[in-house]
């Protein structure tokens, strides 16, 4: 353990965040940044739990070649809630909205994030947009797919696309607040000292996350408005009768959903560097390319996501230079993977939990990026385009990337959310089983779209069974890996061993206060003197300044 | 930082300095505005992609629109932005009472920008241009109200109007009042900051040392109307030679 | 940034006058036939006239170069988004459509079931 930290804990204990009001109102009503991102988390569990229901159900629907489990239509819609809780109420929020609202003040040593009101509207903003979509379904559903193309979702379908559309649109907006005060908290709340190439990179892949928030969300929000405005209006922005294009709906939606991918898997990426760079004792090697590489994917991102159209009626010249440019983005992905792998080199490798989500992450969202480059190769692409390749790949990059960076985020700061340790011998086994079950759910997927199986069909050729028999095999070996991992969790909010403040000798200014943190986060402003990761160095990087004075004198 | 400055109690308590929270604050509706440009870029690349597809749709669509109402309320809106403007510059000098008042014109430009806007849509609905089921549109009818009404017919627009499809007229008024109609929403969230600016003024909270409020309302304003500064030629004056 | 600019009232009347100065040139010009110009006239008037606002009524001469750097990300995006999905427009009729497509004969395979 660090020398401050020890001192952090010895300076007349301050109230915790978590014991600093108890009551409801203390919750609903907080603008501590903390608290905030326990109520994101509690919150996206339950949308998560709802996203895997729908995964289930469809799941064992498809144990059988006839479809007699659920009806197409109810499978549609069952498919459809999957994809829109997943993105846009669990995937878009996790390592954002809680781990970035948790960790990047104290991170970057600020008592809170710059706007704390806003920040909790945000959260509030997100329920609402969440109200609306669950209305939707339980309404009756919504069977267009996540991405509500036009002209189904405009004209044709009779399910409730405008409750679902306005949910997201507003869930959108609630992305954008939290971006943006990300993006001005890193810009302009940093410690002294804390200079750009001193921040852990965690915080440099969040910021560049919140630019793709940025830039991205509200061409989504529009493209949604436009399907409202068609469709509860009736104005024909993309109706064919009137001239209209539906296909210009597909530019504007993939202008933000490539993008949208990165805003899953970057904050993901800084988990992983703080992660390998912790459990293998090591400063994270290339630490200046690691950090530009984000925000070179944030930008090389915008340029692609024409690799979604190749078989929509888009010019094939076009398609040309979109295949052409997507495969830029594998140089940043790249660069990051050499430099997790040399940091690991002759680094100390300890194998707790994290690290094995870690591991996990390496090695899934390596299949999920090789495997893309099938799909941005236009000719390979005509014959795997919408068949359950493709379904295989983008879940091994944003559940091997991104659930598994967000599970990896989880165990790595658990301590220091909650102030108590989970069961590592737990934690490991349900490491194993996630990873297996998810490899056994998604491998044969990859062979049956190689095979022809497209994807949203509810029945299905007869050959296919065995590998959609496997597949929901490894999906219930999954569920029982997060069902362990949710009871040892909450078990140890109660019964965990009480943590230290650092309970894995890392480095960093999260490190240096408390577990769990007080309201403010420091007891002083923390002075920066050294670069992160420095494993090499036995004492901390911050200096405490003026300690013999309690911080209500300060300001 | 225990001197108990004038501009000390404006700081909240997670910033360290004044200038820090001014700062946040000009970055925050910067980078707002950043995402209100995107929002808006959508609708722009549509009008943009189906005016180079339907050239000459968006040429009698344009000459079915009023250029008085329109140049008229855009220099409205300039206005507005001027009295804005002047607003934050008394606010800088410490003159409450003359920013209250360019803050209240502010507003009075704000909602006639908003009425003649509804003129402007009720004389459409009027004709049935509002796109669906009841949109019409009779080019040769038209044509004949523009002779009638003297305007210059150029072999442009009788090009036009004799080859248009109406269905694209149709395309063109989807995304002028798509366009139009999110412009005048934020017109309606601006005027309502602005009230809230009015009474927080008027209460005295500002004075040449904390500002940001007026400053930050100040930006948004100005970007709605660049928004209309883009709007009014692409919408009013295309194909009008 | 550091300093707060007060920027003279005459210079906000003075860009004002220009803004309506701008307005009366560019519908001027929208009367006038320059061919395929009268576009990019009406366009470029209208970019010196958002100039000219976010300049000197959103102060931003006089900001820092971070604003600067955020302005112009904005305006970096918006025309990535139009002219890309533009390119594709423009280009969709640069591959020849085969006969067999787009004139549908009787003979044509499959359609005589
Ligand atoms: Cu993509």
């Amino acid at each position: 353990m660090s020398e401050a930290s020890t001192n952090a804990t010895a300076t007349a204990a301050p109230k915790s965040y978590l014991d600093d009001g108890s009551t409801i109102r203390s919750w609903l009503l907080t603008i501590d940044h903390k608290r905030i991102a326990i109520l994101y988390l509690i919150s996206i569990t339950i949308f998560f739990a709802l996203g895997a229901f729908a995964a289930a159900a469809f799941r064992l629907e498809l144990l059988t070649p006839q479809g007699d489990f659920l009806s197409a239509e109810t499978y549609n819609k069952f498919f459809t809630m999957h994809g829109i809780v997943m993105i846009f109420f669990f995937l878009l929020p996790s390592i954002p909205a809680v781990m970035g609202n948790f960790l990047i003040p104290i991170m970057i040593g600020a008592k809170d994030m710059a706007f704390p009101r806003l920040n909790l509207l945000s959260w509030y903003v997100f329920m609402a947009g969440a109200g609306l979509a669950i209305s939707a379904i339980i309404a009756g559903g919504v069977d267009t797919g996540w991405t509500f193309y036009t002209p189904y979702s405009s004209m044709y379908a009779n399910s409730h696309v405008i409750l679902a559309v306005t949910g997201a649109f507003i869930a959108g907006f609630s992305s954008i607040m939290t971006g943006l005060n990300i993006i001005v908290t890193v810009q302009k709340m940093r410690a002294p000292g804390l200079t750009w190439f001193r921040l852990p990179l965690f915080v440099w892949s969040m910021y560049a996350t919140s630019l793709v928030v940025l830039l991205g969300t509200p061409v989504v929000a529009i493209s949604l408005a436009m399907i409202f405005v068609e469709r509860f209006l009736g104005f024909g922005i993309f109706d064919p009768a009137l001239g209209g294009d539906p296909v210009l709906f597909q530019h504007i939606f993939w202008f933000y959903s490539h993008p949208a991918v990165y805003i899953m898997i970057l904050p993901s990426m800084g988990v992983i560097s703080e992660v390998i760079a912790c459990f293998s004792r090591r400063r994270v090697y290339g630490y200046t390319f690691v950090a530009f590489s984000s925000l070179a994917i944030a930008v090389i991102g915008f340029f692609v996501w024409g690799h979604h159209m190749f078989v929509s009626g888009q010019s094939a010249y076009a398609g040309v230079i979109f295949s052409f440019l997507t495969f830029f983005v594998a140089i940043p992905t790249a660069i990051k993977i050499i430099n997790w792998i040399m940091t690991m080199h002759k680094g100390s490798i300890s194998f707790d939990a994290p690290m094995l989500y870690a591991f996990g992450f390496l090695g899934l969202f390596l299949v999920g990026g090789l495997t893309g480059l099938f799909l941005s190769t236009m000719a390979t692409d005509v014959h795997l385009h919408d068949t359950y390749f493709v379904v295989s790949h983008f879940h091994y990059v944003m559940v091997g990337g991104g659930v598994m960076g967000f599970f990896a985020a989880l165990h790595y700061w658990w301590p220091k959310m909650m102030g108590r340790m989970y069961p590592e011998g737990w934690a490991k086994f349900a490491a194993i089983v996630i990873f297996i079950g998810f490899n056994l759910t998604f491998l044969p997927q990859f062979q049956m779209g190689y095979h022809g199986m497209p994807r949203r069909y509810h029945a299905y050729a007869p050959e296919f069974q065995i590998m959609h028999v496997m597949s929901t095999a490894g999906a219930s070996v999954m569920g029982a890996g997060y069902l362990t991992m949710f009871s040892y969790l909450i078990w140890s909010l109660f019964k965990g061993k009480k943590a230290s403040a650092n309970p894995w000798d890392s480095r960093g200014l999260e490190w240096e206060t408390a577990c769990p943190p007080p309201t403010h986060n420091f007891l002083e402003t923390p002075v920066v003197t050294q670069d992160a990761y420095s494993f090499d160095l036995p004492s901390v990087t911050c200096v405490l300044e003026k300690k013999d004075k309690p911080e209500e004198h300060r300001v | 930082m225990s001197s108990a400055s004038q501009a000390n109690e404006h700081v909240a308590h997670h910033f360290e300095s004044a200038e820090q929270q001014r700062q946040s604050a000009q970055l925050g509706m910067w980078a707002f505005l950043v995402t209100e440009v995107m929002f808006f870029s959508g609708l722009f690349a549509a009008y943009i992609i189906y005016r180079s597809l339907y050239p000459e749709a968006w040429t009698v669509g344009s000459h079915m629109l009023s250029i008085g109402l329109g140049g008229f309320n855009t220099i409205i809106l300039l206005c507005s932005s001027l009295t804005m403007a002047l607003a934050v510059h008394a606010a800088q000098t410490d003159k409450r009472g003359a920013s209250a008042r360019w803050i209240i014109l502010t507003i009075v430009l704000g909602l006639a920008f908003l009425g003649v806007k509804m003129v402007e849509y009720s004389a459409k609905i009027e004709h049935h241009l509002v796109p669906g089921a009841h949109f019409h549109l009779d080019p040769a009818q038209e044509l004949a109200n523009l002779q009638a009404a003297g305007v210059q017919v150029g072999d442009h627009l009788r090009h036009a109007m004799e080859t248009v499809n109406t269905a694209h007229v149709q395309l063109f008024f989807s995304l002028y009042f798509a366009i139009t109609g999110l412009h005048a929403l934020h017109m309606i969230i601006g005027i309502g900051v602005m009230i809230w600016l009015l009474k927080t003024t008027i209460e005295g909270r500002y004075s040449s040392a904390y500002i940001n409020p007026v400053e930050v309302s100040g930006l948004y304003w100005h970007f709605v109307d660049i928004v209309w500064i883009f709007l009014f030629p692409l919408l009013y004056l295309v194909g009008r030679h | 940034m550091s300093e707060k600019h007060v920027i003279p009232v005459g210079t906000y009347v003075g860009i004002f006058t220009a803004l309506i100065a701008l307005t009366g040139l560019t519908v001027w010009v929208a009367f006038h036939d320059f061919g395929s110009m009268n576009t990019v006239i009406a366009v470029g008037i209208a970019c010196i006239k958002a100039l000219l606002v976010a300049l000197f009524f959103m102060h931003l001469k006089y900001s820092a170069r971070i604003l600067w750097l955020y302005a112009g990300t904005a305006i970096a995006f918006f025309i990535l988004l139009i002219t890309i999905t533009l390119s594709d427009y423009r280009s969709r009729e640069w591959f020849p459509t085969p006969k067999a497509w787009s004139q549908p004969t009787a003979t044509a395979p499959g359609a005589s079931h």
